[in-house]
């Protein structure tokens, strides 16, 4: 057992470091700031300039991915230290949808025409991607999805309603899980993976508001939609097989440990700043207490984690054990949102950037933390609800 | 021993109940938080006419002679409704405080204009620096000919930009945080000196930052004692906080109810999701937070509220539990509902981010658990045999 850095490591930190703070723009940074103080929504050059950047930088933008598919193919040390140090120097995060979701399904259970096709603008960023998978009736029970895709002649006619498709608004590609034989004997059995074109007729995209006033996701809309049945990743109603691959993907890089951490640092920042009892709120026994019980989950899911990336690079693939970091991740993403809220008292309730808002009030880093803490109760219940995450932990690790 | 209300009490709830099944369904409220100003004035002269607006009121200043109980029953209702209209902030905080210190000049003037519905009174005591200290202040008053001249500011005021007037705590002398030295003042809210940023907040009711710039009050709008209002603000306060656990006690309700309803509708896997223990233990302990919440609420509205040291732990022990209870209900309820809970248009989210900022207003869970400890475990003796009694050793 041994968990110091080689001589190696240390140095591809360094590079990293350095490759941050020479290259991630400050335009970004300010627009970013600005936004957020402002309560204003990103916009999609803000969430891709940076991935753009990295594109360039050896596959940097994706870095579990084979060289041989652009990727930086890092070791899960690299990885780590990679993802900390971006987290660190607060770089915005990299739309995980082309990257860690439909990405690694292309290379593995894609062709080479598809591969050819979609995998160079996932790595450079130019490609924005969305999933289509969750549907009115099909959440926790994404099998029983009902969006048709009919065979005619070299084409699919879609027909369907997917929902939650998180940044749809900007996304020029989406995923889909479709049903293509209703008549299968088990509803997985009848499930094709589909990439569509978000510019094909029939296509409509719906804002909904969350409750934090914001346009995170959308509704989406099929109606008789063609999409070429070369666009089928794999075999036809294997789809499933392919949606689980992606799933574990997505478990895997949801704990989200090292942002956690930064923003633990930041809310120390805010109590430093705020009063409490007529001293700082960092003096306050009981808020200390809170953020070392935080503190404390985060340094052990931190080495979880590492655990599970060393079992993963000896080759066996993220496991249902990837469901505890999905669990215990977003539990303490919720934890660290809650107690930034809790820091600036009654200024958790000014609601700043709807069209009622005019001047800006409060200290600036009190702007939409409750938004914050609300928005971020969607990491508990997407990407497979934590109770399904149990569930699973339940049938598959401890044989229940 | 009997937890029945008595019959006016009952009517009262009928009357409150009725208003907001028949004039404030959700459709309704969504369209009045929507608006610029963030309520219906027309609602107001309802509760006028309805008679809701002399609750906190004695006798013989015209209102309904209202204990803590009455109140409850009322706030109960609104926060099943989520009613924006500025009831608490209005009636029951800043009524409140003139019913209990204004001279007999003031209170035969203002209260008849506010049961009326006429005018409308709020109260500014929180400032950036106060958190929930209600005798941190620093807005100063300087005597100055005939009245004084105030400077200062003061956050999160709810309901000023609804109202006629403004009660403003300000310093007139001692430290910022003594307790001694402040005083209250009436103005009119449109005076030169006093200038109100208002907006939105995350549950779409509307505060407003308030800036006292050379604000003049002559000394006959000065409400209660000079240097000497401290204990009357805490009580008011205190009751106003009993107010606001009785709306999360509404809140909790609506959570819990249409959470289970939707759990017994929601399908997946062939069967509605409240078939699955897990799902239904949860719900079961939710339904328990929401009737512990309830008992707490009961147990401070039928406590000696007039014997000081008891309303303090009362108010905070019941604050601090309701406050848990909130949370727990609060995030189930939305975690139960998946991403439907999530949703600006349905309206379980707004049950919860009303609920979680009522679990802020006048102190969160540790500024009332904290305030519970200190007013009840003190003076507590040790075993004789102890290490921490230097006479057993």
């Amino acid at each position: 057992m041994d968990t110091t850095f080689s001589a190696e490591d240390l140095q591809f930190q360094k590079e990293v470091k350095d490759f941050i703070a020479s290259n991630y723009p400050q335009s970004l940074r300010d627009s970013v700031n600005t936004k957020r103080q402002k309560g204003e929504e990103l916009v999609r050059e803000d969430f891709t300039a940076w991935h753009k950047i990295l594109g360039k930088k050896d596959g940097w933008s994706a870095p579990g991915w084979p060289k041989k598919f652009g990727g930086a193919e890092f070791t899960p040390t690299q990885k780590y230290i990679f993802e900390q140090e971006c987290a660190k120097a607060d770089c915005q995060y990299i739309i995980p949808f082309g990257i860690n979701m439909c990405g690694p399904v292309i290379y593995t259970f894609g062709n080479d025409e598809q591969k050819a096709q979609h995998l160079p603008g996932i790595v450079s960023g130019e490609t924005f991607w969305c999933q289509g998978y969750s549907e009115p009736g099909a959440g926790s029970d994404l099998a029983s999805l009902k969006t048709t895709a009919v065979r005619e002649g070299n084409h699919y006619i879609v027909n369907g309603q997917k929902t939650w498709t998180t940044l749809a608004q900007f996304a020029d590609w989406i995923f889909c899980l479709v049903r293509t034989n209703p008549e299968a004997a088990k509803p997985q059995q009848g499930i094709s993976f589909l990439l569509i074109d978000m510019k094909t007729p029939g296509i409509t995209v719906r804002p909904i508001c969350l409750m934090d006033g914001q346009n995170e996701v959308n509704e989406t809309w099929f109606d008789n939609v063609k999409v070429p049945v070369e666009n089928r990743i794999g075999e036809e109603n294997m789809g499933w097989t392919y949606a689980k691959f992606l799933l574990a993907h997505e478990r895997s890089g949801i704990a989200g440990v090292a942002r956690s951490k930064k923003a633990i640092e930041r809310i120390k920042q805010i109590a430093a700043s705020e009063m409490s009892y007529g001293e700082p709120l960092i003096q306050d026994p009981v808020f200390k207490r809170k953020i070392a019980d935080v503190e404390l989950e985060l340094s052990a899911l931190e080495y979880t984690e590492l655990r599970t990336l060393a079992k993963d690079s000896a080759g066996k693939g993220p496991g249902p054990e990837s469901s505890l970091l999905k669990i215990k991740g977003t539990d303490m993403q919720q934890r660290v949102t809650e107690l930034a809220m809790e820091a600036v008292g009654y200024y958790a309730n000014p609601h700043m950037g709807t069209t009622l808002s005019n001047e800006f009030v409060g200290p600036s880093y009190s702007t939409n933390l409750s938004g914050t803490y609300f928005n971020f109760r969607k990491a508990s219940i997407y990407g497979g609800s934590n109770e399904i995450q149990r569930n699973i932990i339940a049938k598959m690790v401890l044989g229940l | 021993m009997n937890f029945d209300f008595t019959e006016e009490q009952t009517l009262l709830e009928n009357m409150v109940t009725s208003f907001v099944r028949d004039d404030y369904n959700w459709e309704t409220r969504e369209a009045i938080v929507k608006t610029e100003e963030g309520w219906k004035p027309e609602n107001w002269t309802k509760f006028a006419e309805l008679g809701l607006l002399g609750v906190p009121f004695s006798e013989d200043q015209g209102g309904l002679g209202g204990t803590a109980t009455d109140s409850m029953v009322v706030m109960e209702q609104f926060g099943k409704g989520l009613v924006v209209e500025p009831f608490l902030p209005s009636i029951l905080l800043a009524g409140n405080l003139i019913s209990k210190l204004g001279s007999k000049d003031q209170t035969d003037s203002i209260i008849p204009s506010i049961i009326s519905g006429e005018s409308r009174y709020v109260f500014a005591y929180a400032e950036p620096q106060s958190r929930f200290d209600l005798f941190d202040v620093k807005t100063s008053a300087v005597k100055e000919g005939d009245g004084y001249v105030l400077n200062g500011f003061k956050s999160v005021v709810f309901g000023a930009s609804m109202a006629t007037h403004i009660i403003i705590a300000a310093r007139t002398s001692g430290e910022q945080r003594s307790k001694d030295g402040i005083t209250l003042f009436i103005s009119d809210i449109k005076s030169a000196g006093i200038n109100l940023q208002t907006y939105p907040t995350i549950d779409e009711y509307r505060a407003s930052e308030v800036v006292i710039e050379n604000l003049k009050v002559s000394s006959d709008m000065i409400l209660g004692e000079i240097d000497k209002s401290y204990d009357v603000i805490e009580e008011v306060i205190d009751l106003a906080t009993i107010a606001a656990c009785s709306e999360a006690v509404g809140i909790l309700q609506v959570l819990k109810d249409t959470t289970t309803d939707y759990c017994k509708q929601r399908k997946q896997f062939g069967q509605p999701i409240g078939k699955n223990q897990a799902i239904q233990h949860r719900l079961v302990d939710m339904m328990i937070e929401y009737e512990q919440s309830k008992s707490i609420l009961y147990a401070a509205v039928t406590a000696d509220l007039n014997n000081p040291n008891e309303r303090r732990k009362v108010v905070s022990g019941a604050k601090a539990r309701i406050g848990q209870a909130i949370k727990f209900v609060g995030e189930n309820a939305i975690q139960l509902h998946g991403g439907m809970g999530m949703v600006d248009e349905y309206m379980i989210s707004h049950y919860f981010k009303r609920g979680t900022m009522l679990g802020i207003l006048f102190g969160n869970v540790d500024f009332h658990m904290k305030r519970y400890v200190d007013c009840t475990q003190q003076n507590i003796e040790a075993f004789e045999s102890g290490p921490g009694k230097a006479s057993g050793f």
